[in-house]
């Protein structure tokens, strides 16, 4: 452990072209695939969450489950979409960036349209009248919950950034670990425990974790100074 | 200022589109010849010379064959020869070419208890291990060294199944992983010698059996057939192909080494 902590300050220290190439590469994968993810889910969630339809309860029934979605498993799914094989294999997209960011949109959206509605509805028990008597169609009071919610949302968005950059079987699976186009955090700790530089390993994961808590520590400053303004 | 970020992230999703134009090709490799740093010596030399860019996606010979029955792939290099064969048989590559050869060895822990260091030969070996029931770690992954590892036992005569679970321990794994749980457990294991010499977590492990002509480890290079898939690189595919049976890509094999050690020997027939 001692080896992995000392590895982890050398590869910050020595600013690692290779170590920063990946890590670039992670989080424009991981960041772009959140901001698909919420662009996508959380209307969805706030529709889920105001509108009453039919098959409602199904849906929201689907999307929490899916939350469980395993990661390998929505890789092969987007694999067998993206292969040379299938359906979207003339666009060229199997191992490459883009790919990656398909399979962990796949991936956080659930989590994004499941704790977004639970969110909205909290938060729409609250409003309903208001926004009734105010005779607000459903697309205005989605906009309205969705920009009043924002701050909880940003915490919806920092549980899917973290699924995102956490895991490694689906950008596996879709980006091939290849050197200097694909490879990631993940799968390069994948890689170097697999060619048994274990301290190598637990270094990187090192850099991951400071990675993470400088990506939340940044929104909870955003979040903090936001809440003031709110109350000036 | 959200806008904004979206705008930024929408751009960040763009740009790998950018540089698509980029000449490469795709190799389905087995994982030994990645994680021994072959390709890291090999592959800037051929690239230097081409201007052809060389992507590997390194994973078992059973899921490279898979992905690039698929058409996921340009380039195969693998070591499985019936399954090459039968790969090349079923028209989904052009044809099998020789490339080069190392071999296996069964690594286990230093103090050997069932005495492999004086078996006679890989057979007499796996007969010691079943006898002693010590624990031996088997990829059970369908790549090249679990084919090979399964035609050992039944060289041998021996039914490991029987061990399922008890001392035969089915990993599913990567080499590398399956070195981790071989070490982790104080078990036996088979490897291709490229891996092991450049493992970085050998423990208290060392190689117990070796040299036999049965452990040798051929490894064949295929260009996928663009007859069968449309979208294979054929051409870039090709030279690099004929790159690594010249006498220059061969000689470039030759000349990796890992602590001062050879671990792959070309063995490209000039026939062709």
């Amino acid at each position: 452990m001692g080896d992995a902590i000392a590895e982890a300050f050398r590869l910050i220290a020595v600013g690692d072209a290779a170590l920063w190439e990946i890590v670039s590469l992670s989080l424009r994968v991981s960041l772009t695939a959140v901001a698909l993810a919420c662009l996508l889910g959380l209307p969805l969630g706030a529709l889920l969450a105001i509108a009453r339809f039919p098959g409602r309860s199904v849906l929201i029934v689907a999307t929490n489950s899916l939350m469980g979605l395993p990661p390998v498993l929505a890789g092969l799914l987007v694999y067998l979409l993206l292969s040379r094989a299938g359906p979207l294999g003339p666009l060229e997209l199997l191992y490459t960036p883009t790919a990656m960011i398909i399979a962990q949109t796949v991936l956080v959206t659930p989590i994004i349209v499941a704790l977004s509605r639970q969110v909205i509805a909290d938060m729409h028990q609250e409003y309903d009248e208001q926004l009734r008597s105010m005779g607000i169609t459903t697309t205005g009071a989605v906009l309205t919950l969705l920009y009043d919610a924002r701050l909880s949302l940003l915490t919806v968005a920092l549980a899917g950034f973290g699924r995102a950059a956490a895991e490694v079987g689906a950008v596996m699976m879709v980006g091939g670990n290849i050197n200097h186009v694909t490879r990631v955090m993940t799968t390069t700790i994948a890689l170097e425990t697999s060619k048994g530089n274990l301290a190598i390993a637990v270094g990187l994961g090192l850099v991951l974790m400071l990675i993470a808590l400088t990506v939340n520590g940044a929104l909870m400053a955003l979040r903090g100074t936001q809440g003031v303004a709110r109350h000036v | 200022m959200i806008g904004r970020a979206l705008l930024v992230l929408g751009l960040a999703l763009l740009a790998p589109l950018a540089v698509a134009d980029e000449r490469f090709i795709v190799v389905q490799s087995t994982t030994s010849t990645d994680n021994s740093g072959l390709y890291e010596w090999l592959l800037p030399q051929f690239t230097a010379e081409s201007g052809i860019g060389v992507r590997v996606v390194a994973v078992g010979t059973g899921q490279a064959l898979r992905n690039a029955r698929n058409g996921d792939g340009d380039v195969l290099i693998v070591h499985a020869r019936a399954a090459e064969e039968a790969f090349v048989a079923e028209g989904h590559g052009v044809k099998r070419h020789d490339l080069m050869v190392n071999d296996f060895v069964i690594v286990g822990p230093r103090a050997d208890p069932a005495g492999l260091l004086e078996s006679g030969g890989v057979n007499d070996a796996l007969k010691r291990i079943a006898e002693a029931s010590v624990i031996f770690v088997s990829r059970g992954d369908d790549s090249g060294t679990h084919k090979k590892e399964l035609a050992l036992w039944r060289a041998a005569g021996l039914d490991p199944a029987s061990g399922d679970g008890g001392w035969y321990r089915e990993s599913g794994s990567g080499m590398g992983a399956t070195l981790n749980i071989a070490i982790g457990m104080d078990a036996h294991t088979l490897t291709d010698r490229a891996t092991w010499v450049s493992f970085g977590n050998k423990g208290d492990h060392l190689v117990l059996v070796e040299g036999d002509t049965a452990l040798q480890n051929p490894y064949g290079v295929i260009l996928v057939n663009p007859e069968t898939h449309p979208g294979v690189r054929a051409r870039d595919g090709q030279i690099f192909i004929d790159w690594l049976l010249s006498p220059k890509g061969q000689a470039a094999i030759s000349g990796f080494r890992v602590y001062g050690q050879q671990l792959f020997f070309p063995n490209a027939r000039r026939t062709n």
